[in-house]
């Protein structure tokens, strides 16, 4: 008994920890310009300054932010599935020479985390004049390694009966693969979106890298951006505007823990 | 009468790698016919029905559909229907789906089978109007128009079994394949679909062909039979010519419900009937009959009784075990025993002992 | 009909279905990795017209400038403080929510969401709040020493002090991802093992652990030590976002050095050369881990 309140004690310390930034960031973005600079401790405002928010939506570029965030997310697992769907069903379900010589470059390909191929892709994107643009953002990413293996993977585990029957039902194998292959995947579609989505919302690196403009921005950049125009005296704003940019990703979390927990955690297979 | 036949092989051989599984096979499967590919597992009756199908390509030889040959064509190029041994139904589509999308995919261009954006492609309607009348007529007829509805995931063995005939059944194929259809059944359907399978044959009036391992199932339903045996086609002809005259040792002991008799020269075939002093005799159970005037003599060593009829388990004076099969009225003395039997000299199968091939042996005619 | 014969075309749909991916692959993937080896032996700089060969000099120069050598020792100290701290804390987290998941299953659940929370969240926004929170003025941090009577700490501008506030947000982020692994692990124990261990004597608490949970854990425990050490390998946003390497290069890492000697300061070259060198590290580790697994594997 003594154990079992001991160990949720120190459970519930450590989700207050955890929390703490959560919680901080939610009273600053409440809390009116005054009580920010004040010098005692209150989590709690002690009033609700809607106004922050307000002013995220309509005086900074946060929208826009939020906006560039979805094309470029969008964009990335839109091209992401048409590439690698096709080839994952021709790996699991399709016998032909180069079979395994390709799936050897995926698992190699698995092994090689963005930031090895920044400095050459940057300067490939120069060369053709994409830096700075949508395209920038989105093409570097489009082929996934991890995606491709992901879906391999549960092809493989399909009984080619179906397959087959699809095409003698007169279904090209384009077809087979559209109609059939990924209605059936959809499970590892979902999970695969929420890595991907989680991945890209949030990355920092490359979009830093790769683009210049505020116009197209993505929200991690876009705060950045925010944060560094302001000279120290729009707190409240600011985390008002970091709060609705982690929102999104956290609400969606919080509606769909467990399809989240099964994506992320596969995630976790990409070197 | 002459007709193309509706597929045909001509020297097909398939490999894979240094295996040979199909060692030159030609076939014809003539129009309206029902034929059943019968064989054990891995005999490569399977792979046969694939290439027929398109769904594997042979390593030599020609494949003829009515006369084309369509070996560069892929499996939804052909107007083939199949049903397979799993069913093969699609889990995320629903019964009616599952039906029509062999429909689908032949009446509804690219476009018009997109959601939404198919509506506005003129004719898309009335196309998707005649699917579903034909979905339904199908549904109908096998008595799944209940069912339309559900997803394959909710339905029985035989449920499934019958979407899985629908689709073959709705879009008019020019030959049906049909893959051991019946053999996740359990055995009182599989008698009942063995019926309704040869009454779809009717009415649909297109060939049929059946891969079966049972030959029971191969001979009650067929019109022709072709016995394959590792690979190569040992023996093809009606039920009657099989089982009268088999041309090997090989299929003689594949065909008929009781196993034939065999006996070879060391164990005294030749004292049971002179003409087979250098052969194999084979004699099926159901032609060695206990009888008073008998020729030889076996001791009784079992006896079943099956109501119509009775089947002894006798042993010769060399140790040749032999079975009879005697009918129902008949009253089997005691184990032990010794038993007259005889047997109608014209009703017996001589092979030859090394190579197994028919040695001519007056034909049975019972 | 077609000219071309069945296997042409076979070949044909299989190019179609996996040529798009695999160029892609060989495009972004392959052929940069070649490069970027390649040029980490020149000193070229972005925009510039030509380049000369400099031998090994790129990878001399990290490894012996005093820059250099700080983003790589940072590194180090930085993983070896999130591994065991992360893994520690994530293990015991689990262990209690899971032991909870009996008596009190709501609270365990919504327990492991409030743990899992940072993994969701947008780090660099996580870390503009953390900013707040350790602000040497406004922060709660700060003004929660100072009523206990403590000194206020710089915590993100203090040289001795950055990277350890730089660790504690890398243990904050990751704690909730190794947690869920270790949950995982932990329901996959059949509850069957712990009664044996029971009966041959292993009755309490800390023997339970380890004759049962702890060996029983070994496969997850290794797959959360490696992709701890991959992730806290690199480290960039918190750095970009709070420190950008200072004060004075002492929160300075292999990344974030990558970054800004490549895209800040233009020297493709070197950048290059810590790409190579970052890049051998990850490897090792990955490949070390696949031949630990398959031998484990192997074993049982």
């Amino acid at each position: 008994m003594i154990s079992r309140s001991v160990s949720t004690l120190l459970l519930l310390a450590g989700a207050t920890l955890i929390l703490l930034p959560f919680l901080w960031m939610l009273s600053l973005s409440l809390k009116p310009q005054d009580e920010i600079f004040a010098s005692t401790i209150a989590l709690f405002p002690s009033r609700l300054e809607w106004g922050n928010y307000v002013k995220a939506f309509t005086e900074t570029n946060i929208p826009l932010f939020l906006w560039n965030g979805f094309v470029v997310v969008a964009g990335i697992l839109f091209f992401q599935l048409l590439f690698s769907i096709p080839c994952a069903f021709a790996l699991a379900q399709r016998n032909f020479r180069l079979r395994t010589v390709v799936f050897g470059l995926v698992l190699a390909a698995l092994l090689v985390p963005f930031h090895v191929t920044a400095i050459p892709i940057f300067l490939g994107l120069a060369a053709v004049n994409l830096l700075d643009s949508y395209a920038a953002l989105i093409l570097p990413f489009i082929p996934t390694a991890f995606g491709i293996f992901l879906f391999r993977q549960f092809f493989a585990q399909m009984p080619t009966e179906l397959f087959d029957a699809a095409r003698v039902d007169g279904l090209s194998e384009t077809a087979v693969v559209w109609r059939i292959a990924f209605p059936l995947a959809l499970p590892a579609a979902t999970a695969f979106a929420i890595f991907s989505v989680t991945a890209h919302w949030n990355d920092l690196f490359w979009p830093l890298i790769a683009t210049t403009s505020p116009e197209i921005a993505t929200p991690p950049r876009g705060i950045l951006y925010f944060r560094d125009q302001e000279s120290g005296d729009d707190v409240g704003p600011l985390m008002a505007g970091a709060v609705i940019i982690t929102a999104p990703l956290v609400l969606a979390f919080l509606f769909a823990q467990r399809k989240f927990l099964q994506g992320l955690a596969a995630g976790g297979l990409k070197g | 009468m002459n007709a193309i036949p509706t597929l045909e092989l001509g020297d097909v051989t398939r490999r894979f790698g240094e295996q040979t599984v199909l060692d030159s096979i030609s076939l014809a499967i003539p129009p309206g016919s029902f034929t059943s590919l019968l064989g054990a597992s891995g005999c490569g009756k399977s792979t046969t029905l694939r290439i027929m199908a398109g769904l594997d390509r042979p390593t030599a030889g020609a494949v003829r559909l009515e006369g084309q040959e369509v070996s560069a064509l892929t499996a939804h190029e052909r107007n083939i229907a199949m049903v397979f041994q799993s069913y093969a139904l699609y889990p995320h589509l629903t019964v009616a789906q599952n039906i029509a999308l062999p429909l689908t995919m032949k009446s509804l261009s690219a476009f018009g089978r997109l959601p939404l954006l198919g509506t506005l492609i003129p004719g898309t309607a009335a196309a998707r109007k005649e699917i579903q009348t034909k979905v339904s007529a199908a549904a109908e007829m096998l008595g799944l128009s209940h069912l339309l509805d559900r997803k394959p995931g909710t339905l029985s063995g035989g449920q499934k079994q019958r979407v899985a005939l629908g689709r073959a059944l709705v879009r008019d194929p020019v030959l049906f394949l049909l893959d051991e259809p019946l053999s996740n059944l359990d055995a009182r359907l599989r008698v009942q679909m063995r019926a309704e399978l040869v009454a779809l044959h009717r009415r649909t009036g297109k060939p049929f062909v059946y891969v079966t391992h049972d030959q029971a199932e191969a001979m009650a339903m067929s019109d022709q039979v072709i016995v394959m045996i590792k690979g190569s086609i040992a023996q093809a002809g009606t039920p009657r010519e099989l089982y009268e005259r088999p041309t090997s040792l090989a299929v003689a002991e594949f065909v008929g419900t009781h196993a034939i008799n065999l006996i070879t020269p060391q164990q005294g075939a030749g004292e049971i009937l002179s003409s087979a002093a250098r052969a194999i005799l084979g004699v099926r159970p159901e032609h060695v009959v206990p009888a008073p005037h008998g020729s030889f003599i076996a001791k009784l060593r079992s006896v079943e009784y099956l109501g119509s009829e009775i089947v002894l388990t006798l042993c010769t004076e060399q140790g040749v075990e032999l079975k009879s099969i005697a009918p129902g009225t008949f009253e089997p003395p005691l184990q032990g025993d010794s038993v007259r039997l005889s047997f109608d000299p014209t009703c017996t199968h001589l092979f030859h002992p090394e190579t197994g091939a028919r040695i001519g042996a007056p034909e049975c005619r019972s | 009909m077609s000219f071309l014969t069945r296997s042409q075309r076979e070949t044909l749909t299989d190019v179609w279905l996996t040529g798009p991916a695999t160029l892609a692959l060989l495009i972004f993937i392959f052929l940069p990795i070649m490069i970027v080896t390649i040029l980490s032996f020149s000193d070229y700089q972005f925009g510039a017209r030509d380049l000369s060969w400099v031998g090994w000099e790129n990878y001399i120069t990290l490894f012996t400038s005093a820059i250099g050598q700080r983003a790589i020792v940072n590194t180090l100290i930085y993983v070896a403080i999130v591994i065991p701290f992360s893994v520690v804390f994530a293990l015991l987290v689990a262990i209690g929510l899971h032991r909870m998941l009996d008596w009190a299953p709501a609270l365990s659940r919504i327990l492991r969401t409030v743990y899992f929370l940072p993994v969701a969240a947008t780090l660099v926004a996580m870390a503009v709040a953390w900013q707040m929170l350790l602000h040497p003025n406004l922060g709660l941090v700060n003004k929660v020493l100072s009523t206990l009577g403590s000194a206020p700490q710089n915590w993100l501008s203090d040289r001795g002090l950055v990277l350890y506030t730089l660790a504690a947000i890398g243990i904050w982020q990751s704690v909730g991802y190794n947690m869920v692994l270790f949950l995982a692990g932990l329901s996959a124990i059949p509850e069957d093992i712990y009664e044996a261990a029971e009966v041959d004597g292993a009755g309490g608490a800390w023997a339970r652990f380890w004759t049962v949970t702890w060996p029983m854990l070994g496969p997850t425990t290794l797959f959360v030590l490696v992709v701890t050490a991959t992730n806290a390998f690199r480290v960039f946003e918190t750095v970009a976002t709070l420190t950008r390497g200072g004060p004075a290069f002492a929160s300075e890492t292999l990344v974030y050095a990558l970054y800004r000697e490549g895209f800040v300061y233009f020297k493709a070259g070197y950048a290059s050369a810590i790409t190579v060198i970052f890049f051998a590290i990850l490897l090792t580790l990955t490949l070390a881990q696949m031949r630990l697994v398959e031998r484990r594997v192997h074993y049982r």
